[in-house]
């Protein structure tokens, strides 16, 4: 189900555009956001408040990247391995990251708290290397910061989820 | 739509917001209206294209005035009438000035272009191209289902890329079966876009989308695996290439061992061509590939697959006879002469009004005309009617009366017309072609859709204005001055004053006086307005033309009009009784009261489509069958013949906007006979000895004889559709209930369609009809 | 969040225009922003006639800093005047080339200098609406920027009859969901019409036929970021901080193996060698350098001989390069060039949308060919094969995503051809992984 909060951000982003559909990816956005991944309800009750059939709505789905039909971890870690953070040492990262939670790119840890992705630029270049866990960014990343950063959400995550 | 209004009965419940972008070339296909209007007002451009000189109209895509010309230019993602997308990038070719290649597809000719379609540039470009298409495509054409018909096999044989230098893993991925009549194979998909924009912009279903992007990239159907849709099959025929393939075609044969022969579907009214493809005296496909009907590439589910009841291993093909209380076989010999001999018995003791004749709306023009002379010379009866789907006669009486018969709109006109009033029909289910014609009108050509009806209907998507009435007739009478207007029948109103020539398509709802008056008010609108009435099966209209009614001789000219009566009678050499007979209400009342005690039915199952008792039937005397089934009627028959199907017959049928066109004979099944075969043989066991050798005889004196049917015959004869514009004075209709659509849906058309594995095998077929779309 | 000192360091070589607020405590706030000339332009602006607004912006010479760098005025002119249909104004925040990270600090520093521009590129053309369109994963800055908004509405800078003169206009953001080819200006109309980001045939040109179906300008974040200080400073002051027809600053975003990444506005015309050297402290770890890729990864790459040249569109493109978008990647002595072309490769593969035949295919088949390549699996075919699976995507396809895959490939394969003959050579990569070098 979704929540009451949810609906009324919905109404109040459809309102702003002249045409219905075009809140189509951001509604998917903040559906995901709430329910972690999107649903089967989510996809038709989007449909159903911008007037259009489900099957848009699915592919739209398939063609944004950040939008998932599948649960991610809590926490996704996405890193980031193009050209300037290559440069600076982003594959080692990924596969420092890769280790250390055993698991490879777009696969979750069984306890459901991480997922790992490698991911295109994330517009941290010069910041590099850089990844995003969910939405928050973090750069010049250097192994001992990485396996403290998963420590830290680690205990988080456990202290949060019952 | 609020609550309050959909309660309401009489509310307007305007379009739905969609993208708004008329005249927008765009690769995308779910925006409507994206073909790039062509102007024939405009003045004209010329432009040159390798080397010769073409005038053509000003918005023509390159690719199109190439055409004109005869240059072919390779296309994948074009197709003609569908949104324009860019994407296969084959069609490209070079232009002076511009730096990079072009796509013809999507450049609109201007004056002074100088185009090459065929330098060495081009050539190596569009051998790149198919390099790339075929990097993940498989390379065996021999295997493939459309090998033979591929467009990308022809491709590559004209520019040569077979060779391969693409070393890495092709991306492989099981066939899927999106329905038991679609298959789609994603190797062999190139990605053009043609079934997911036939599906979108030619259905409004929109079954298909595209799952994934970039090389992921895949057709996806709209219910997880599966499609769930109008089942109408375009997507198969419009693929260029061996990806969606059909369940009941695919890897049967190979094009080039079939023969091709273009008739008349048998299905509903809207009388779509079709090509059947024969092989073994078996049909194995049907499409229009040949575009050569006005139906264009259309064909509904039907249409295009339930032919297959031609096939049928329950057709029945031999006579049957009662012996002893059980229908056992004979010999056709045995079975018209007893036929015959009952009938006599029946008519010299009881006189020629205790038989009645009931007619098909199936089977040809021909075959109705001799059937309703067969009833009115031979048994001497004018005891003859059919299962009437629409009000046909009230629109001739009226467009006679009141001196307008140009005023019968073709499909043609349905598809071209700026303004459409709708009323009383679901064409979706009932008549797919309409519907689709409709939808083009608006679509192609910003055409503005009025609906009247007192159901939601999947138009409505269409429609400018949709009026929802608790009665049609009602709204009619209150359009047309007569009854009291709702403030919305006269926004209605006030919108149609401000169209022109405008087009008028009602169904069943419509009945007698409603259609009278619906016709007088629609004269007055302005410009040209033109009407088609809406009935069910193949040949409807026909059976109305041709006078298969109790009222009316051929071309609905009154029983009771002594002139009419001479004019047939001295064309026949025979006598017509005065008296209008019975109307198929008052010849199963007959039954049950005993007054009539033989009953003939041709192509028709009244148990089914009158919900007449068995019990009923079995008190009759004498009841004779022609069919191509054992029906619940045949089954109650003291003598049951095997009739021919639309397949094995030639002859003529008539659809619902008055349009001829010619049945073409493209197999025989042994042991039946077509109802021409069937009659003409029957009047000879009464010593009557007619002059007819095959129909085309019957149909030229059908030209000669029948007012509105004086059609140029070769015009027919090399595949033509001609409009036939009746003219009679038809007696007001008896009573209502005479006129009844059977509410067919996609996947049924009365008792054949039940013979049909191919619509049988539908998931949406088993639904309740209207909970789809 | 971004921290503002990895983004500017700072040099003594910087223009400061756009970026002059950068570092300012709370710089996102209105109140701020009002204390150093806020919206004093869009008052200036209200008072010009819309045609002279844009003739203004015509001729200081501000060149799109989305990429292709066409004059911004110029694109406004070809707005009709009258239109029966709605006018936009899109401004594309959707920053995903590689090597680009510099719209970023604009909205995050300064989100009110940027809705100040597009108001008055809205009143330019006679727009009412204007949308931000904002890459999915800008999440918080979509944040600071609805923040913004919502303060311009506030103060009445936002809404209906701006600063009493009549002019309407309502602004919103747009998140995208992870897709580079949104970036594109007709994907990304389609996008902000809920469909999926393919883009569109051209013509018509946005301007003509544009978000759902009316004129629409679709401009950069850093492009109208510049505008208030043109409409406040003029046209010739602009025009003269770069070079002909190259006019004002632009911010340069310096990765890659640099001593000092980060995003630097300098003049347009600034020498690259200089940029390098002086404004980023030169390459990494004293090393030599191997090669530049001069404007985000859809350009060619300059080799170490080739970096003698001013960065304006101009020059840049006599040096068979692309300013682009101001994404200058630094690559050293130890890069791998077959590596390089191998991700970028990977990288167009990915975010190619699949909409036509060149793209969907060949971006695909350089990066199989690469990655088996760089893993040693090679064959000598190989590099003429790639170089002509990128040649014949070149020019074909139906936006510029196909060409920017095959630039650098391109270049790459013609450029570095002996990396390519050592990798054969030796069967595996002749470079070392990388140790990561930040501490
Ligand atoms: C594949 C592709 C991706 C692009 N991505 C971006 C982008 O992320 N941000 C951007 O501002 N422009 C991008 N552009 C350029 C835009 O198409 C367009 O030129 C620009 O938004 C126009 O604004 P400007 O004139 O202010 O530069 C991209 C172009 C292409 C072909
Ligand atoms: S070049 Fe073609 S496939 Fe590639 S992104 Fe553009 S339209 Fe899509
Ligand atoms: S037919 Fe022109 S691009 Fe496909």
């Amino acid at each position: 189900m979704l929540s009451d909060a949810l609906k009324a951000k919905f109404d109040k982003i459809i309102a702003r555009y002249p045409l219905k559909r075009s809140a189509i990816v951001p509604l998917l956005m903040f559906a995901q956001d709430e329910i972690g991944y999107v649903s089967d309800e989510a996809i038709e009750e989007i449909a159903r408040r911008v007037e259009v059939r489900p099957i848009e709505v699915i592919e739209d789905i398939g063609y944004y990247s950040m939008l998932h039909r599948q649960p991610l971890g809590k926490y996704n870690i996405q890193v980031c391995t193009n050209v300037s953070c290559l440069l600076r040492g982003g594959e080692e990262i990924l596969e420092h990251c890769s280790k250390k939670l055993g698991i490879g790119h777009k696969q979750t840890t069984p306890d459901g708290l991480f997922s790992l992705e490698e991911v295109e630029c994330l517009g941290a270049c010069c910041g590099a290397p850089a990844m995003q866990v969910n939405y928050d960014f973090y750069e010049n990343l250097t192994p001992q910061k990485i396996d403290a950063l998963i420590e830290k959400l680690r205990s988080d995550g456990a202290k949060k989820s019952p | 739509m609020s609550e309050a209004n959909s309660k309401s009965p009489f509310a307007i419940l305007d379009q739905p917001t969609r993208p708004d972008d008329a005249g927008r070339p765009g690769p995308y296909p779910r925006s409507p209206a994206l073909s790039p209007r062509v102007n024939p007002q405009g003045e004209a451009v010329t432009l040159t294209i390798d080397g010769k000189s073409v005038t053509t109209a000003p918005g023509t895509v390159l690719i199109e005035a190439a055409r004109q010309v005869g240059i072919e230019i390779p296309s994948y993602c074009y197709y003609p009438g569908l949104s324009l997308q860019g994407a296969c990038r084959m069609c490209v070719v070079s232009i002076e000035k511009m730096g990079k290649l072009q796509t013809a597809c999507t450049t609109i000719v201007s004056n002074g272009m100088v185009v090459h379609t065929d330098s060495d540039e081009v050539k190596n470009a569009r051998k790149a191209m198919l390099e790339f298409l075929l990097t993940n495509h498989p390379l065996d054409c021999p295997v493939c289902d459309k090998g033979g018909e591929c467009e990308l096999q022809d491709a590559v044989f004209r520019y040569g890329a077979a060779e391969t230098r693409f070393l890495e893993t092709k991306q492989h991925e099981e066939e899927k079966k999106f329905s038991s009549l679609v298959y789609y194979d994603r190797p062999r998909c190139i990605l053009c876009y043609r079934c997911i924009r036939v599906c979108d912009e030619g259905m409004d279903v929109n079954a298909y989308g595209i799952g994934f992007r970039g090389g992921l990239s895949v057709i996806i159907p709209n219910r997880g695996e599966h499609l769930e849709c109008e089942e109408c099959g375009m997507c198969i025929d419009v693929c260029p290439v061996g990806a969606l393939t059909s369940g009941t075609y695919r890897y049967k044969t190979r094009p080039w061992e079939m023969t091709h022969v273009g008739t008349i579907c048998n299905h509903c009214g809207d009388g779509c061509k079709t090509t059947l493809a024969i092989r073994n005296n078996q049909i194995l496909r049907a499409n229009n590939r040949d575009h050569s009907g006005f139906n264009g590439e259309f064909l509904c589910a039907k249409g295009r697959f339930g032919w297959d009841f031609v096939n049928s291993d329950q057709r029945l093909t031999a006579p049957r006879i009662k012996r002893n209380r059980q229908l056992e076989s004979g010999s056709w010999e045995e079975a018209l002469s007893t036929a015959a001999a009952r009938l006599n018995e029946i008519i010299a003791k009881s006189g020629p009004d205790s038989v009645a004749v009931l007619g098909s709306n199936h089977t040809a023009n021909e075959e109705n005309y001799l059937l309703q002379r067969f009833a009115r010379t031979i048994l001497g009866t004018n005891n003859v009617d059919h299962h009437r789907t629409g009000d046909f006669s009230s629109l001739v009486g009226a467009l006679t009366a009141a001196n307008a018969t140009d005023r019968y709109a073709t499909m043609q006109d349905v598809f071209e017309a700026s303004s459409i009033l709708l009323l009383g029909s679901d064409p979706t289910h009932e008549h797919p072609l309409v519907a689709y014609q409709i939808r083009q009108a608006v679509r192609r050509h910003d055409a503005r859709l009025y609906i009247v009806n007192r159901a939601e209907l999947k138009l409505r998507r269409q429609a400018s204005l949709y009026l929802k009435v608790e009665d049609e007739g009602a709204a009619v009478g209150a359009l047309a001055g007569t009854g009291a207007a709702s403030p919305e029948l006269g926004t209605l109103r006030e919108r149609l004053s401000k169209e022109n020539d405008t087009v008028v398509v009602f169904g069943d709802a419509l009945r007698g006086e409603q259609v009278t008056g619906l016709v007088r008010w629609g004269l007055t609108l302005p410009g040209k307005s033109r009407f088609v009435a809406l009935g069910d099966y193949a040949n409807s209209r026909g059976a109305a033309d041709m006078g298969v009614l109790p009222d009316t001789l051929p071309g609905y000219a009154a029983v009771a009009d002594a002139a009419a009566r001479a004019r047939f009678e001295s064309a026949w050499g025979a006598e017509i009784p005065a008296q209008p007979g019975r109307n198929a209400r008052a010849i199963f009342a007959g039954i049950e009261s005993g007054e009539i005690k033989a009953l003939l039915v041709f192509g028709s199952n009244p148990v089914r489509s009158f919900g007449v008792k068995p019990e009923t039937l079995r008190k009759l005397e004498f009841l004779f069958v022609a069919d191509l089934f054992p029906t619940e009627t045949a089954e109650v028959a003291d003598v049951v013949v095997p009739a021919a199907s639309f397949a094995e017959k030639s002859g003529t049928v008539t659809n619902t906007c008055g349009q001829i066109q010619a049945l073409k004979r493209t197999m025989r099944k042994a042991g039946t006979r077509s109802d021409f075969e069937i009659l003409v043989a029957l009047a000879a066991q009464f010593g009557a000895n007619w002059p007819y050798r095959s129909s085309e005889d019957v149909l030229k004196e059908i030209i000669a004889q029948v007012r509105g049917y004086a059609i140029p015959l070769p015009a027919l004869l090399v595949g033509g559709a001609v409009v036939t514009r009746p003219q009679g004075n038809p007696p007001p209709l008896e009573r209502a209930d005479l006129i009844f659509s059977a509410r067919d849906s996609l996947f049924t058309s009365g008792s054949i369609s039940r013979y049909s594995w191919a619509l049988n095998s539908l998931d949406e077929a088993k639904k309740p009809h209207g909970t789809i779309f | 969040m971004s921290d503002y000192e990895n983004y500017a360091k700072g040099s003594p070589l910087e223009v400061k225009v756009i970026s002059k607020r950068f570092g300012i405590p709370n710089s996102a706030s209105i109140d701020v922003y009002l204390q150093h000339d806020g919206y004093k332009a869009l008052q200036k602006a209200l008072g010009m006639k819309p045609d002279d607004v844009i003739n203004e912006v015509k001729n200081s010479g501000l060149r799109g800093r989305g990429g292709a760098g066409f004059n911004a005025g110029m694109k406004w002119s070809f707005v009709p005047k009258q239109s029966s249909k709605p006018k936009y104004v899109v401004c594309n925040a959707d920053e995903s080339e590689p090597g680009t990270c510099k719209d970023r600090p604009l909205m995050e520093y300064d989100p009110h200098q940027l809705i100040e521009g597009i108001l008055i590129a809205g009143y330019a053309i006679q727009s009412q609406q204007g949308f931000i369109y904002i890459r999915g994963e800008y999440r918080y800055l979509m944040e600071i920027v609805d923040r913004a908004i919502e303060e311009a509405y506030a103060r009445g800078y936002l809404g209906k009859n701006i600063l009493g003169s009549g002019f309407n206009f309502d602004l919103c953001t747009h998140t995208g969901a992870g897709a580079y080819e949104c970036g594109e200006e007709t994907a990304l109309l389609n996008s902000l019409e809920g469909l999926r980001g393919y883009p569109r045939v051209k013509p018509p040109f946005p301007a003509v036929v544009g978000l759902y179906g009316g004129p629409t300008i679709i401009n950069n974040v850093e492009t109208l970021s510049n505008v208030p200080h043109i409409i406040l400073n003029g046209a010739e002051w602009y025009a003269k901080l770069g070079t002909p027809k190259n006019g004002g600053t632009r911010l340069f975003c310096l990765s890659g193996c640099i001593a000092r990444p980060g995003v630097y506005e300098l003049p347009m015309g600034f020498p690259l060698r200089r940029m390098i050297e002086e404004v980023g402290g030169g390459v990494l770890g004293g090393k030599k350098l191997k090669g530049v890729i001069p404007g985000g990864s859809s350009c060619p790459v300059l080799t170490a001989d080739e970096i003698d040249v001013a960065m304006d569109y101009d020059s840049v493109a006599k040096a068979g390069s692309m300013l682009g978008s101001g994404g200058v990647v630094v690559l050293d002595e130890d890069t791998c060039m077959v590596k390089v072309a191998q991700r970028i490769a990977k990288f167009y593969a990915h975010e190619s949308c699949g909409w036509c035949v060149p793209c969907r295919e060949g971006t695909a088949w350089l990066k199989n060919l690469l990655t088996r390549f760089h893993s040693g699996a090679g064959v000598e075919d190989d590099v003429d094969t790639g170089l002509d699976v990128a040649l014949n995507i070149l020019g074909k396809t139906l936006c510029p995503l196909g060409d920017a895959a095959a630039m650098p490939a391109i270049s790459i394969f013609k450029k570095f051809r002996h990396e390519f003959e050592e990798h054969l050579r030796l069967g595996r990569c002749p470079y070392e992984k990388r140790t990561v070098s930040v501490a």
